[in-house]
């Protein structure tokens, strides 16, 4: 045991480092070479955005009330049209069989997946939001607090989608699935991903929700790995 | 060495095998043979330790070794039904994925060597969607090359390969064997491996 250990240690710096940054290089090339589908996923987020203020009255006020609300609901939407692609393309290839027989620590791998995911649907979602902020009217400081909320709250979302993603591995209609397992545990990132704003606009200071967004961001860097890894696992066997 | 005590697998309701028992020394391999549905692919995935038996269990180097056990997952490689390779990627990058998730190091000139050696040289930059078959086994055989692991366990390695794939193949089984390797592999196809090496386990 501890020879194999020795060799396999010499021969290699492996460790989560390197875990992480092979899977986050490895998702994040994949998923420019098949831009489309981060195209289309980016699209609808707008076009869902877009949406409520044409059907809804253009009364100003009413849209500077819905808005923060409406932008966070479509940046869950959004996150969780490609969840499938998270591992359901790895588990069909066979490719998440190697990454599970990998020597590297599982929850690490896991973890890069997750960033990638987060870089390629989280940030693109936090960018484009002060944008679609000025369809609704928002005065710039509630523009910067749901920013930085959708900073804090998007993470949370892909953290919570992998266990949800993983979950639903090899089961059949995953896809929908999916939505029905992760959708009620968004619900507190969306309360006070969607309250910062509110706060702010009552006057209120955003802080308390931002802190309580941070906090739970916290839980699920720690948590979501471990549970994907294990989920992974059972999906395998 | 590789040792199964009294292995027993199920699939659902059905039973594949029970008090299977065999070892598998160093410098031995052991050719799995069988009907489809038999359950070669499953043995293979527990031995790998992707699946846990229903009854009985895997030593390796002496040690029992659960699902996922970090020592198995160190000195194995598995090379399964599914390619495990990338459409989007091309043929080198596929191969530079796998090799660098084992974790062994590597060079660049290594990684093309192993291609060259695997007659790819020429679908290097293709991307792995317009590869054939035979070829996306090529890109496996290249990963076995590399991987430098004691433990070989191959699931229908030489489908797909034409006679010189399967000569390729056949050659790094034996250099892995010669080398104090073990390899488990379940085939239909007759390999030209020595004899006082190799065991057969018919499975039915």
């Amino acid at each position: 045991m501890t020879g194999a250990l020795a060799l396999s240690a010499s021969e290699a710096p492996f460790g989560v480092g390197a875990a992480v940054r092979w899977a986050v290089v490895r998702d994040l090339r994949l998923a420019l070479r098949s831009r489309a589908e981060l195209g289309v996923q980016l699209l609808f987020y707008v076009i869902v955005v877009s949406l409520f203020p044409l059907a809804s009255s253009p009364e100003r006020t009413l849209l500077a009330t819905m808005g923060p609300g409406v932008i966070w609901v479509a940046a869950l939407l959004a996150s969780l049209l490609s969840l499938p692609r998270l591992f359901a393309s790895d588990f069909a290839d066979g490719t998440l069989e190697q990454i599970a027989l990998s020597p590297f620590p599982l929850p690490a791998l896991v973890s890069g997946k997750i960033v990638a995911h987060w870089l390629t649907t989280g940030v693109p979602i936090v960018v484009l939001a002060p944008l679609l902020g000025l369809q609704y009217g928002l005065d710039p400081p509630i523009l910067g607090v749901v920013t930085l909320a959708l900073l804090i709250g998007t993470p949370i979302l892909s953290l919570l989608g992998a266990i949800g993603a993983a979950l639903t591995l090899g089961v059949r209609g995953g896809g929908s699935l999916v939505a029905l397992l992760v959708l009620p545990l968004c619900v507190p990132v969306l309360i006070f991903g969607a309250g910062a704003a509110d706060a702010m606009r009552a006057g209120l200071s955003a802080s308390a929700h931002i802190s309580l967004l941070a906090a739970g961001l916290l839980i699920a860097l720690v948590a979501a790995p471990f549970a994907t890894a294990a989920a992974v696992r059972i999906a395998l066997d | 060495m590789l040792e199964a005590q009294d292995l027993t697998a199920r699939r659902g309701a059905a039973t594949l095998f029970t008090g299977l028992a065999f070892r598998v020394d160093a410098g031995r391999a052991l050719i799995i043979t069988g009907a489809n549905g038999t359950g070669k692919t499953t043995l293979l995935r527990i031995l790998a330790g992707l699946t846990m038996p229903a009854e009985g269990n895997v030593r390796w180097r002496g040690d029992p070794v659960a699902p996922f056990s970090q020592q198995l997952r160190e000195d194995a490689v598995f090379v399964g039904h599914a390619p495990a390779l990338k459409d989007e990627l091309t043929a080198e990058e596929n191969l530079r994925a796998l090799v660098d998730l084992t974790a062994t190091h590597r060079s660049a000139a290594e990684v093309s060597a192993a291609l060259t050696s695997v007659a790819l040289d020429a679908q290097r930059k293709l991307p792995a969607r317009v590869l054939s078959q035979g070829q996306r086994r090529r890109i496996g055989l290249a990963r076995l090359g590399l991987s430098r692991r004691p433990l070989w366990l191959l699931d229908e390695p030489a489908t797909a390969l034409d006679s010189a794939g399967l000569g390729l193949l056949t050659q790094m089984i034996a250099q892995q064997l010669a080398t104090g390797g073990t390899v488990i592999a379940a085939t239909h196809h007759a390999l030209d491996l020595p004899a006082e090496r190799v065991a057969t386990l018919a499975l039915s």
